[in-house]
């Protein structure tokens, strides 16, 4: 149910995404100002929070009931939970389209929303909140009835890491909206601004890394059912998942670099140490994941040269191309920018210019909701028991949208470097008091940005429909074991011969080569911001 | 596999190239760990955060002060004030201007104090590209040296209402 009220959120956030697109794109500038605003609160919080948080509560119950064969701690708070995140959604989507929200997705104070949207966001929360408790009992239930033996699998525990940093983000979020909502009605007179975004960046922020969490487990997932892939090492892979739950939350400090009153101090603290080891997670899974891949590849006797076995990989898969796309794009595109941009100081270079929305549409958008997409590959013939429709479609699908959100991303992001403005309507300043003159290259960047945005909105169309239409119409597959895409093997066989440790079992020299070109780029780029900072005026 | 449990033994040591990469890794980190701190003290661009709580009336008024006192000319209606060097400058974020035109000297050390009186407004340095946040109820002070001169445009960047497309102002740095 998560799952599928998660894709209808994802269909109204990528009409919003088309429409903003095509409005930045300045040759078309689509929408109007007042639409502009609205469509772009639409799109933040249908996409960032009502499909991810949806799709990953889908990701927690699959986790805690499936993987280790348990029932359901409580039906009834399934359900309390999920009437509660879905009436939340239609409520701030109401909120906004009437017109008395046009606040985005940081909502900052004092700008004011209408109070229904505050209790919207609240009462997702809420339900969310719910939800996360109920996997928890389910854990606990599956322990205590012996429905697994020994440790939990690798995906269960990153899942339920996940659902660790969703718990203390859903208390940032309490401590920030409950008294925004009361604000709104007039109850509390002020609300300090700094105050606010302070808390808010504590929810805002992590509640991302929510999304990351879910996505790494989903690349294991993935990895084992489309190559048979096992972890390297579970210690290593399990390390880093604690390094998220542990490190991440402090690193929502990056968003105040540039803020008055927090001082250099506590900037540089908050986003050298805790950020690096939650990126040091990340740089750990970046590596096992396809090492991974890499040591089943070369098991199954593609051992030719050093990328024989990524050239022999199953890349008519919709199921591998998306989780593997989305962890070329996360690691090369959002996970090196981001880091750069969350230094202190090169952050004066890029906050609110169009370089955020760059790096954040490579990491949640090519990264999580396209492994969301390619997991949806396996759960859709599982689930409603039904073959896809059009499987050349669905091949193509991971590409268009990947290619096309990577586009749009480049383009944002260099747009962004020559400074032009993120949530800003119109570049060319028309009428204002002073003109601004952004340098000719950047409209090239936004016109990449506008072409990037139509074709990774058709691939997000093409995906719906594809569900959609499978979910309805597809043939029913009941009694005949899963196809794995045409993959060589079936699932039941790629996922047989299960703990057998051997020692060639971590010979990844390909994976190494990569994951050397990927520290290379890192440095360059990161150098390459110090270079620039250099340039600008000093400033203390 | 990883939707299987684990054998018994899975706590083990990390080996080969996957040990390799995790000791990279975190050398890297490290590296990025100490280029903040390194270049809080020796680079010359840090946002130190130095800041005041000031209500938004009382720093209407030092602006309209400081104007007052310090004001050369006009463009467009808007006064153009020139600070001594070394001495405070100060610019008001209002939905949908920037007061006054500031007048710079290149090399020439200010501090210039930001405030808005209504909302949140993002104070962007064109075609520089330097980003700053101007919250109501906070003085927002810069130790800035322009190292460049000409005439610069300022930006809000961040949303602030229907007319935030249109708020623009402006610096101007002589040699």
């Amino acid at each position: 149910m998560h799952a599928v009220v998660a894709v209808v959120f994802l269909l109204i956030g990528g009409i919003g995404a088309i429409l903003l697109g095509l409005t930045r794109w300045p040759a078309v500038h689509l929408l109007d100002v007042n639409w502009y605003y609205r469509i772009l609160t639409v799109h933040g919080l249908n996409m960032l929070i009502f499909w991810m948080l949806n799709f990953e509560m889908a990701v927690l119950y699959f986790a805690c009931t499936t993987l280790l064969n348990s029932r359901l701690a409580s039906a009834k708070a399934a359900w309390a939970g999920f009437i509660l995140m879905v009436v939340g959604g239609i409520m701030v989507n109401i909120a906004v389209f009437t017109g008395t929200s046009d606040v985005l997705v940081t909502s900052y104070v004092p700008l004011k929303a209408h109070p229904a949207f505050y209790l919207g966001i609240i009462l997702v929360a809420v339900g969310t909140l719910v939800c996360v408790i109920n996997y928890f009992a389910t854990i606990y239930i599956a322990k205590r009835d012996h429905t697994y033996e020994g440790t939990v699998p690798l995906v269960v525990f990153g899942a339920t890491a996940a659902a660790i940093i969703a718990v203390v983000t859903l208390l940032h979020g309490a401590v920030t909206m409950i008294p925004t909502f009361l604000w709104s009605l007039g109850v509390i007179e002020t609300i300090d601004a700094a105050w606010y975004r302070i808390t808010w960046w504590g929810l805002g922020h992590m509640s991302q890394q929510v999304n990351v969490c879910a996505m790494v487990s989903i690349w294991y997932f993935l990895g084992t059912m489309t190559v048979g892939s096992k972890p390297l090492n579970q210690a290593v892979c399990r390390s880093a998942f604690v390094l998220y739950i542990l490190f991440i939350n402090v690193a929502a400090a990056h968003h105040i670099l540039v803020d008055p009153g927090v001082s250099a101090g506590w900037k540089i603290w908050n986003t050298s140490y805790a950020m690096y080891l939650a990126v040091l997670a990340s740089m750990i899974h970046g590596f096992t994941v396809p090492a991974s891949v890499e040591v089943a590849m070369r098991k199954k006797g593609h051992k030719r040269g050093l990328f024989g076995w990524l050239a022999a990989a199953p890349w008519s898969n919709p199921g591998f191309s998306g989780f593997f796309l989305s962890l070329i794009i996360f690691g090369f595109g959002g996970g090196i920018t981001g880091v750069t941009l969350g230094t202190q100081q090169i952050n004066i270079m890029a906050h609110n210019t169009l370089r955020i929305p760059g790096h954040f549409h490579v990491t949640v958008v090519g990264g999580t909701t396209l492994a969301f997409m390619a997991v949806t590959y396996y759960v859709v013939p599982l689930f409603f028991q039904r073959d896809f429709l059009a499987k050349s479609w669905c091949r193509i699908q991971p590409w268009v949208f990947g290619g096309g959100i990577t586009m749009a991303a480049l383009g944002m992001s260099f747009a962004g470097s020559f400074g032009v403005p993120r949530r800003h309507w119109d570049i060319d300043f028309t009428g204002a008091q002073f003109a601004v003159g952004f340098d000719s290259a950047a409209h090239l960047w936004l016109a990449v940005l506008g072409v990037g945005a139509v074709v990774a909105t058709t691939g997000l169309f093409m995906f719906i429909l594809l569900v959609v239409g499978t979910v309805f119409f597809g043939r029913s597959n009941a009694g005949r074991p899963m196809e794995a895409w045409h993959t060589e093997q079936s699932v039941a066989e790629s996922t047989k011969d299960e703990n057998v440790a051997e020692d060639e079992d971590h010979e990844a020299p390909g994976t190494v080569v990569l994951a050397l070109i990927f520290l290379l780029t890192f440095a360059v780029y990161y150098f390459a911001n110090w270079k620039w900072l250099s340039d600008v005026w000093e400033v203390r | 596999m990883s939707i299987y449990t684990p054998p018994a033994n899975w706590f083990q040591k990390p080996k080969g190239a996957e040990r390799l990469w995790v000791g990279l890794a975190l050398i890297w980190c490290m590296i990025m760990f100490l280029a903040m701190p390194y270049w809080h003290f020796f680079g010359k661009q840090n946002s130190t955060g130095e800041g005041y709580k000031v209500t938004p009336a009382a720093y209407s008024q030092r602006v309209q002060q400081f104007i007052a006192s310090n004001k050369v000319g006009d463009v467009n209606g808007m006064p153009v004030v020139e600070p001594a060097p070394g001495g405070d400058a100060y610019l008001q974020a209002q939905m949908w201007t920037w007061l006054p035109i500031l007048k710079l000297r290149m090399g020439q050390t200010y501090r210039i104090h930001l405030s808005s009186m209504d909302l949140l407004h993002g104070f962007s340095l064109q075609p520089l590209n330097m980003n700053f946040m101007v919250l109501p109820g906070y003085d927002h002070v810069l130790t800035i040296t322009p190292t460049t001169s000409g005439e610069f445009s300022i930006v809000c960047n961040e949303f602030c209402g229907v007319g935030h497309h249109l708020m623009s102002g402006r610096i101007i740095v002589e040699e």
